[in-house]
């Protein structure tokens, strides 16, 4: 593993994304979604939603980085309501 | 009868889960730790947060080469497209000639990329190619080794080359699956032959051009092999693509910290591409399984 350079900062996003992945799988099983239309005009269930906000968020910490130089967790909030939109109105 | 919910069948896809790991997955946690770090070789890591990333998205050289990709892709694509096209409505339909033009069309496929490139390097040529010396003799200026414009073109041609024919051949297999009514009714309507190619053709085509325009555009966008090996990135930077440029940064300069980040940031945009095409293409599906 010692190749794989490990950090405990990535471990932690990795370990987050997993746990979220996971999460969400078994609460399908328990709450299956259903789809819907939302504002994209676009047919999509709880995964794709979490795709959404999560490549959103990828492109909204590259664009903090690259604009801004202002502490990241700024970019961390603005991933939050995103996601929030998201699973609210797409 | 009552249907039952068997989640077990989840389990034969177990072993396609282990390979995508080992393919994909785990490289691709490697690089996001890579991303983070500095490295001077010995597997030895250095943190430096998101310095790579700060560097490389406030720098032109990714911008530009980012540029010059997607000038590079949306060339193409308005080349081929309507070119295969305009191949699949011209091709035999039936018979002998139906199947020596299908081999033909092939031929192209088949050939490695790297060969491709090496075929087009000497085809170039001003000394020794039948193009290069061709157009020398015309008295005609071209050196894609010192022009840049010339370079693009070269690289563009050697693209259309070599992937037209899939544009065509998907295109011809969706005017196969055209049922024959459409156009015997066309007839009775005395439809003229732009009716019967816009009104029927087209639309009966649209779900295997989507997935041409996919196709081509995923893989023009990852170019790599031919230009390399026929410009090598140049002259200057002028054919320097985004994967040209990875390398460069990658193996060249063994920048293993920026690459990696270089290296994420182009598969984000790769991935949210994707992403869109998948969605009008289910949407097609959906909006076709309707009608």
């Amino acid at each position: 593993m010692e190749w794989m350079a490990w950090t405990l900062p990535t471990a932690i996003f990795f370990l987050s994304i997993g746990t979220l992945l996971i999460g969400m799988g078994l609460l399908h099983l328990k709450y299956p979604s259903t789809p819907r239309v939302g504002v994209l005009g676009i047919e999509t269930m709880r995964g794709d939603r979490l795709f959404i906000s999560l490549l959103g968020s990828a492109f909204i910490n590259l664009a903090w980085i690259g604009l801004l130089d202002a502490p990241q967790y700024g970019a961390l909030i603005i991933c939050g309501l995103f996601a929030i939109f998201v699973f609210r109105w797409v | 009868m009552e249907k039952t919910v068997n989640q077990r069948a989840w389990l034969l896809v177990l072993p396609v889960l282990v390979l995508v790991a080992f393919s994909s997955i785990i490289p691709m946690m490697t690089v996001v730790n890579y991303s983070f770090q500095d490295s001077f070789g010995e597997n030895i890591f250095f943190w430096v947060g998101l310095e790579w990333y700060q560097e490389l998205l406030r720098s032109e050289r990714l911008w530009d080469a980012l540029g010059r990709q997607l000038l590079f892709s949306f060339i193409i694509l308005m080349i081929e497209i309507p070119l295969g096209i305009l191949v699949a409505l011209s091709m035999p339909k039936k018979g002998i000639s139906a199947s020596i033009c299908l081999v033909l069309m092939s031929l192209p496929l088949l050939i490695p990329y790297n060969v491709v490139g090496t075929i087009w390097q000497v085809f170039g040529r001003a000394d020794i190619g039948l193009l290069g010396r061709t157009l020398s003799d015309l008295g005609i200026s071209y050196n894609y080794s010192q022009n840049a414009f010339d370079a693009w073109v070269t690289v563009i041609i050697m693209d259309v080359w070599h992937w037209t024919s899939l544009v065509a051949l998907l295109a011809y297999a969706g005017l196969r699956s055209i049922p024959k009514p459409y156009y015997q009714a066309a007839m009775i309507d005395q439809a003229s032959r732009w009716n019967v190619f816009r009104y029927i053709e087209l639309p009966k085509m649209r779900g295997v051009l989507m997935i041409a325009i996919l196709l081509r555009f995923m893989d023009s966008f990852m170019i790599y092999t031919e230009p390399f090996v026929l410009t090598g990135g140049g002259p200057g930077n002028a054919t320097t693509f985004l994967s040209i440029d990875l390398v460069k940064m990658a193996l060249g300069q063994f920048d293993l910290g920026p690459a990696a980040a270089f290296s994420l940031m182009y598969f984000l945009v790769i991935l949210l591409i994707s992403y869109v095409f998948y969605t009008v293409m289910i949407t097609i599906d959906k909006d076709e399984a309707k009608q």
